[in-house]
């Protein structure tokens, strides 16, 4: 067992869930409130990585944030650091594949909530401001909920945008998920299923924990929609 | 007075009215006429293409001046068809979402107090899927009202009600609309809850203002053929201009000659319209004492008669007058006192000041 890959993994996890949540939430909630023609447009790009095989994904990484590339350099000049083979690399890997997974169930969430309440909150005196605090956010929080289920379960298990990016560095860039693949290829699959079971336990309780508590107050809010 | 200027091109709405402050008015009109739109642009949920919308002496948005206060700056309450309750939320936390300018203690306390006003004081702990429809009600009545508003707005609050509950609440909120001396404006569809609970009424048809005035005078004396028609009048004939004198106007009506109180003192370029109630046709018996007190006395005959629980309806075709019809509401006692059937002589009165012309 890996310790070190799995405490990356945890690591990727949860910066990539501190980053992406609000990410989602305010993407979310402005595409389903929207009327811009380019709607479906802006669906499609955030849904890419979800058909894209994540070498594709991977590559226009490396092009694009390259330390040659324009981006690259300017991050390297401005942060100091090279997001090829690194872990914040990592880290925005990781933003960018799991935006649809943060996005989408958000934004299904904010759509559930008709526009009848929106009004009857402006008419109770609240400021937009207030009625997504007070009106809109209690009542999409199972989408936001089910998001950050998602982002975490498959953050703990990417591999192929991982692999692309950050390669396989011990301690920098090497998740549990590429540290399986590592011991395959060393013919060592008593260690590879280990990891394995682990990686399917942990992922197993995660979206399983998720679920539960949907469950316990879904029904309440199902039931009062 | 509400002034209400609203005008915008797709859909097309177009109406211009002003209603006084602190009575209960209704904006009545059928499915598609644009009254939602008109009490959502006065709450400021819809900005239609032109408007101006001011209440006393407090512009609420003028177009013009390109001002547009948004609805939650606006001094008003707003119950919607649905409700709109916060489902997340009890019944005293609905109440108090309106209250967030009081400190937490005096929210729950006057939300408790509008609930109490409304009769359902006992219900504040439970949520909206937990309350009748009635109930549903009260509490976005209870809401809407919290913030003492200045003007109450209802979208067809009744419409999702069953026939007790409503006849229940709209006394309730006569009561009070009295208790508190509010300006209140509601839409309907239903002619006979706007009549029952209004004191001025808004007729509107396709996004036009067809008629307002005084609920009791609109509904005695609508001025078009278009308001007779969405008020229901049963009786719509056409005549010919055929003198005036100091006691009114005479109309030919086939080779029949009325007489209506008020109209044109000289011959207009077209026919004229006329109406009369179905309440205002009387029958007159055959010896009655003092029957030229009872205006122009027709004899007719009856070609249908309809029994319908507490009155009956009374198609009669008066005699020289080309076939024209005329309906005539009737008590069923009033019916059997005639011995009315198909078939059956009749005369009836029509009353100078019932005969209403339209433009």
């Amino acid at each position: 067992m890996d310790w070190n890959a799995f405490q990356l993994s945890l690591q990727l996890a949860a910066w990539t869930l501190i980053l992406l949540l609000p990410i989602g939430i305010v993407t979310g909630r402005w595409l389903a409130k929207t009327q811009t023609r380019a709607r479906p447009w802006l669906q499609a790009f955030f849904a890419l990585p979800l058909v894209l095989p994540p070498t594709v994904v991977g590559y226009y990484l490396l092009v694009f944030t390259g330390t040659r590339s324009p981006i690259g350099e300017f991050i390297m000049s401005w942060f100091g650091v090279s997001l090829v083979f690194s872990f914040p690399g990592l880290v925005v890997a990781s933003i960018l594949v799991n935006l649809p997974f943060a996005i989408l169930p958000v934004q299904r969430a904010f759509e559930a909530v008709s526009n009848e309440l929106h009004d009857a909150a402006a008419c109770c005196g609240m400021t937009p401001w207030q009625t997504f605090r007070r009106i809109e956010m209690p009542l999409a929080w199972p989408g936001v909920l089910s998001a950050a289920v998602l982002t975490l379960g498959h953050t703990l298990g990417e591999f192929g945008v991982v692999l692309m990016v950050g390669g396989n560095i011990p301690g920098e860039t090497r998740t549990l998920s590429i540290a399986i693949f590592d011991r395959v290829q060393a013919f060592d699959p008593l260690s590879a299923g280990h990891m394995a079971g682990f990686l399917l336990l942990i992922s197993l309780v995660t979206v399983a924990l998720g679920y539960g508590v949907l469950e316990r107050r879904g029904p309440q809010r199902q039931k009062s929609a | 007075m509400l002034s209400i200027f609203l005008e915008h091109d797709l859909p097309s709405l177009g109406v211009d009215f002003q209603l006084p402050i602190g009575t209960l008015s209704a904006i009545v009109g059928p499915s598609g006429s644009g009254k939602t739109s008109v009490l959502r642009a006065v709450a400021g949920l819809l900005n239609t293409e032109r408007s101006r919308v001011s209440f006393d002496k407090d512009i609420w948005a003028d177009t013009g001046a390109r001002y547009f206060r948004p609805a939650y700056q606006r001094p008003l309450g707003f119950v919607s068809q649905t409700f709109g309750l916060f489902p997340h939320l009890t019944a005293v936390e609905n109440v108090e979402a309106a209250l967030t300018h009081l400190r937490r203690r005096e929210r729950s306390r006057e939300a408790q107090n509008c609930l109490d006003i409304v009769g359902i004081g006992g219900l504040a702990d439970r949520r909206p899927n937990e309350l009748s429809g009635g109930q549903s009600q009260r509490v976005a009545m209870a809401r809407a009202l919290a913030r003492k508003p200045r003007l109450l707005l209802l979208d067809e609050p009744f419409s999702a009600l069953d026939h007790s509950t409503r006849k229940r609440l709209r006394v309730e909120l006569k009561r009070l609309q009295d208790a508190l001396a509010m300006t209140v404006l509601f839409v309907t569809h239903d002619l006979d809850e706007a009549a029952e609970l209004s004191e001025t009424l808004v007729l509107l048809r396709r996004g036009k203002l067809i008629q307002q005035g005084p609920t009791r005078e609109l509904l005695r004396r609508p001025s078009t053929v278009e308001a007779a028609r969405l008020m229901n009048f049963a009786n719509l004939a056409k005549a010919e201009w055929a003198g005036s004198d100091a006691s009114g106007i005479t109309l030919r009506w086939g080779d029949v000659l009325l007489t209506a109180a008020e109209g044109p003192k000289s011959r207009p370029d077209d026919t004229i319209h006329w109406t009369i109630r179905t309440s205002d046709v009387f029958l007159v018996k055959d010896n009655h004492p003092n029957e030229s007190r009872l205006g122009t006395i027709l004899p007719a005959k009856v070609v249908e008669v309809i029994e319908m629980g507490s009155s009956a309806l009374v198609s009669v075709i008066v005699n020289n007058s080309g076939g024209e019809v005329l309906r005539l509401q009737l008590r069923p006692g009033a019916l059997h006192r005639h011995h009315l059937s198909k078939g059956s002589p009749v005369r009836i009165a029509l009353h100078a000041q019932a005969i209403v012309l339209l433009n």
